[in-house]
């Protein structure tokens, strides 16, 4: 960071999240940085087709950026403006082709600004889970929802609300155990299980404990329906811990 | 805080897209100032869009009759749909005179982060238009950013079992725009240099 007058300029990395129209031609632009958290700032005239900033400052875009901010903080009073930015992956050039990753991205994103509700606040694991994430559904070696379904249960994990999918999340009772508890903490035994809990599959158990410590060769050779199971409960455990739900799961398909 | 009917319209401005607390502030203050005739004008402009405008009941352009002067104009050809985000793409397309088709507005891109699923556009509307076989070509001129191209994509994959030539725009438009902003040339050569989707 630099300081000079009143204003200062600030360097980051960061995935943008969301951009909003402003005005004429600008765009307010939402991004997740690596060192100060959830940032909002003005780029100016990048809907102008002839703007090439535009394209770098799509949701999606892993860049290296430089804010400008007339206070002497990033976050203050004023949004900052966007100054220079270059690409360092297009990941929405490449999922936008297929509407399913495309899908489980935004929903990815979204997830990410709502635990990093702080702008300013550093998330760096947040940060470094959803450049993971991304790359891995870019890549397109699993699929797209078993991508995503990994990365909201280590969302919930580094923001303290790991579940859990083998012990019971109340006594500690070793796996496997039958139960599913969204309010308890995830797999609960049946001395501790609480009134309305599901009871998935094994299967769909092992799957969800495979995704949260990314044992992709278990997740892999999961079968449909058991997926389908896990993504049910992820959604329902995710919900519970935010306080309004993700809009985006409502939009993949099934 | 102003009082009553100054913060009625501060507030009624500041609903409009791209009008910010500040920039309603000032153009309420603008019509306070302004000759009572300018603002009847305005006023009267208003209500009367709203009287006599309505969306074409076929491709959902603008009108003011049941049919827009688009799909009523017998010479446009009707084996081409051009699929737009909305009415202000018509215009900027019709602006490069390369398209002599019909059109298809969407009502807006797919964009769940904002609520915007496929069942919230026209998208029942264009499948029931390509039922009966009469369209050969769709063009997919949704704005060249990722929701436009997501719309895009999503589109393509549900016409792909109808059999027909499904292009998008030549990449000569720079992605993150707003199509309207495009200027006639670019766009013009956009058209001619579509390409066929492959999903
Ligand atoms: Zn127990
Ligand atoms: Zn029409």
């Amino acid at each position: 960071m630099t300081h000079n007058r009143g204003v200062s300029l600030y360097r980051d990395d960061g995935i943008v999240l969301r951009t909003q129209k402003l005005g004429e031609a600008d765009r307010i632009i939402t991004l997740l940085t690596r060192t100060h958290g959830r940032v909002r700032a003005v780029a100016r005239g990048v809907r102008r087709t002839k703007s090439k900033f535009g394209a770098r400052l799509e949701p999606f875009g892993h860049v290296d950026i430089q804010f400008f901010s007339r206070g002497s903080e990033l976050v203050g009073r004023s949004l900052p403006l966007c100054t220079q930015v270059e690409t360092l992956a297009p990941f929405g050039g490449i999922l936008v082709h297929d509407y399913d990753r495309w899908t489980a991205g935004t929903a990815m994103l979204e997830t990410a600004e709502r635990f990093a509700d702080h702008e300013g606040e550093p998330a760096v694991q947040q940060y470094l889970l959803l450049v993971g994430a991304l790359r891995t559904l870019a890549a397109g070696e699993h699929r797209a929802h078993g991508v995503l379904d990994a990365f909201l249960l280590r969302s919930l994990a580094v923001n303290g609300y790991a579940p859990s999918f083998d012990a019971c999340a109340r006594c500690g009772l070793p796996g496997p155990n039958r139960f599913f508890s969204v309010q308890g903490g995830g797999a609960v035994c049946g001395d501790c299980k609480p009134a309305g809990c599901a009871v998935p599959s094994p299967e769909t158990m092992r799957l969800l404990g495979a995704l949260l410590t990314g044992d992709w060769s278990t997740a892999d050779a999961a079968e449909p329906r058991h997926c389908r199971e896990g993504s049910g409960l992820v959604a329902a455990y995710l919900q519970w811990h935010l306080e309004r739900g993700i809009r985006s799961l409502k939009y993949l398909e099934k | 805080m102003y009082e009553g009917v100054v913060q009625d319209l501060i507030d009624e401005l500041g609903r409009l897209p791209g009008v910010g607390p500040k920039s309603a502030q000032r153009i309420a203050f603008h019509v306070l100032q302004a000759d009572p005739a300018d603002v009847r004008r305005l006023a009267a402009a208003l209500t009367e869009v709203k009287e006599k405008v309505r969306f074409c009941a076929v491709c959902g352009n603008v009108a003011q009759e049941e049919h827009c002067r688009i799909c009523a104009d017998p010479r446009r050809d009707a084996a081409v749909i051009c699929v737009v985000e909305e009415p202000k793409d018509v215009v900027a397309i019709e602006r490069t005179r390369e398209f002599r088709g019909r059109y298809h507005v969407l009502g807006g891109a797919i964009s769940p982060i904002e609520g915007v699923g496929p069942e919230d556009l026209r998208i029942r509307e264009l499948l029931a238009r390509l039922a009966d076989g009469a369209v050969t070509e769709l063009i997919l001129a949704t704005d060249p950013n990722l929701e436009g191209e997501a719309t895009a994509t999503y589109l393509a994959r549900m016409v792909k079992a109808m059999g027909l030539k499904v292009t998008r725009l030549a990449s000569g438009l720079p992605v993150g725009g707003d199509l309207e902003y495009a200027d006639e040339v670019t766009l013009g050569r956009a058209f001619e240099g579509r390409r066929l989707l492959d999903v």
